[in-house]
């Protein structure tokens, strides 16, 4: 049983099927990937898994609780954070304050609302904004750096409130390609250092095959393929999709 | 002299300035009073406004609630003059809240345009339902009791009190601001879904937020009441069109969403009307009108927001980044 589970899941907009009958399974620990064409499905299925809009079927199970019902900030706080395609931060906050904004929101925080910063929250913060490059940056606002700096923000804030889990949406789009390498390096260290469960969507083949351990692969809102790169990477539907065949 | 004593000495400054003022012009305290009020509308909205980025047009309604509650308690708890005025005042800095917390958990619920076009309905409403419920003496409005000290005492008794509500909203609010409540609100301005993905309690810090500024606003909505005497629903209490958009107009000429934009902004905005009611009297409303439009083109972002953007260094903001050695690289 994986720390999360999708089974049967269907989402429709009016006449457009966005998913129909998808099931996976993450299974903990493991970097997972999610392919497909535009318009497949993923990022409808990353909604859905998150909360964002509500199921029309099929079950959602994160740590094997049902949180098809619950709304976003409840499954935030249960340890499964998503990033977003579009980077979103606070753009007129520093990158300083983008951190420190995004601890773990316990009950014990809600009570010490009203204190001051704790000086290990910064001492972390820094530490994270150093991990992915951006310490010198650290008191600029978050809305002047460039798109790839701000997704590598994101991707502090999504550590910094140590989840159980990250929902990756294309984390390596729109960086440039010496930094892409960094970054998977950074992911896989923290998928090994720090326990956190991968589930990437990536247009850029070859940085999933060679991050993910296992794929799902979409397309026209329904699961084509899966399997281990290798087997995905040869599989004739999968580069049918890709190639517009259909 | 270092920042901390520096500071403490200009506080310091203020307050003296602001307790020796009634003696220095005893023939203004009332208009130095309404300042303080106006102060208090600034920083009261400047909560959601600018540091939440929720256009509240509503905001009259906590204080028109505040002057009502504390002028029912005054009128019929029994109590002595000063013992019913601050029963009063708590009572109505307390309903104000309440209505907050109930209205907040449905109206803090819409985004942008359709929370402003929202609240703006309240104060209407509240005004209309106001002046034809008889308990509050409906349109005939309702009197507050007189003050017993002698002639002229009574005016820097309000001077006196409408100050320490400020004075004390300011450091509140300065020390909300500094922590993580801020740091939420200000989240919740810059991107409220990215918020919610990041597991952040938005709607109860959203109520929080328009409970607080309730609570300053049914304050000074409860002093108003007595420092005009007499309590129209629509003229006095529910004025939406003149202190309800004041408040607004005076946070974002001082730069809404900084702790000294709103003070700014109130202290010139007063002073500009207090002028123009004496030398353009006939013409003041046209004058105020054609400084909104100014404030509004030339200034979109404020006394302090413009000064800001100027000189972002002298506030703390940093434009380059450190090029100094990295502390503690890895």
């Amino acid at each position: 049983m994986g720390i999360l589970e999708v089974k049967g899941v269907r989402k429709t907009f009016g006449g457009v099927i966005a998913n129909s009958d998808i099931s996976l399974s993450v299974p903990e620990g493991k970097i997972i990937g999610l392919i497909g064409p535009n318009g497949s499905g993923k990022t409808t299925l990353f909604n859905s898994i998150v909360g964002y809009h509500p199921i029309d079927g099929g079950s959602i199970r994160f740590l094997a609780r049902e949180i098809s019902r619950l709304r976003v900030p409840q499954i935030a706080r249960l340890g499964l954070i998503r990033t977003f395609q579009q980077t979103r931060i606070y753009g007129k906050m520093t990158c300083l304050q983008n951190m420190q904004i995004s601890v773990p929101q316990t009950q014990q925080r809600w009570r010490l609302v009203m204190n001051k910063i704790p000086a290990e929250d910064t001492e972390r913060a820094e530490g994270l904004l150093e991990f992915v490059g951006l310490y010198a940056k650290r008191h600029l606002f978050a809305g002047d750096l460039s798109f790839g700096q701000q997704k590598l923000l994101e991707f502090a804030m999504a550590l910094m409130i140590q989840p159980k889990m990250l929902l990756l949406d294309e984390p390596t789009a729109g960086i440039n390609p010496t930094l892409i390498n960094a970054l998977i390096s950074r992911l896989r260290r923290v998928n090994t250092e720090l326990g956190i469960t991968l589930l990437v969507i990536e247009h850029n083949m070859r940085v999933i095959m060679d991050l993910a351990e296992y794929i799902y692969c979409l397309a026209h809102g329904e699961l084509l393929a899966e399997g281990k790169p290798e087997t995905i990477q040869n599989d004739q539907r999968v580069i049918d999709a890709y190639l517009g065949a259909h | 002299m270092s920042t901390p004593i520096k500071r403490a000495l200009f506080y310091a400054s203020v307050v003296l300035l602001a307790l020796a003022a009634p003696l220095l012009a005893p023939a203004f305290k009332t208009q130095m009073a309404f300042l303080w009020v106006m102060i208090v509308f600034a920083l009261s909205w400047d909560i959601l406004g600018g540091q939440m980025g929720y256009n509240s047009f509503g905001n009259i309604l906590f204080f028109g609630v505040g002057m009502y509650a504390c002028a029912v308690v005054q009128r019929d708890s029994g109590l002595d003059y000063f013992p019913a005025l601050y029963v009063g005042m708590v009572t109505g800095a307390m309903v104000a809240v309440g209505f907050a917390a109930v209205l907040g958990s449905g109206m803090l619920g819409l985004r942008g345009h359709y929370f402003a076009i929202g609240t703006l309905g309240l104060g209407i409403a509240a005004g209309e339902f106001a002046s034809g419920w008889d308990y509050i003496g409906a349109g005939s409005g309702l009197l507050t009791p007189l003050f017993p000290g002698e002639i002229g005492g009574r005016e820097t008794f309000f001077y006196y009190l409408m100050f320490a509500i400020a004075a004390i909203t300011f450091p509140v609010l300065r020390w909300l601001y500094a922590g993580r409540f801020g740091l939420t609100i200000n989240a919740i301005r810059d991107d409220e879904d990215k918020a919610e993905a990041m597991g952040i309690h938005t709607t109860l810090y959203k109520t929080a937020a328009w409970c607080t500024s309730a609570f300053f606003l049914g304050l000074t909505g409860a002093v108003v009441g007595n420092m005009i005497g007499f309590i129209d629903p629509r003229d006095v209490a529910f004025t939406g069109a003149t202190y309800g958009v004041w408040m607004i107009l005076m946070a974002i000429l001082g730069g809404k969403g900084t702790l000294w934009g709103p003070v700014i902004g109130a202290v010139v905005f007063h002073v500009t009307q207090q002028l123009f009611w004496t030398y353009l009297l006939g013409w003041q409303r046209v004058a105020l009108g054609l400084l909104i439009v100014i404030i509004v083109v030339f200034f979109p972002l404020g006394i302090l927001g413009w000064a800001r953007e100027r000189w972002p260094e002298r506030f703390g903001h940093k434009v380059q980044q450190d090029l100094k050695p990295v502390h503690g690289g890895k």
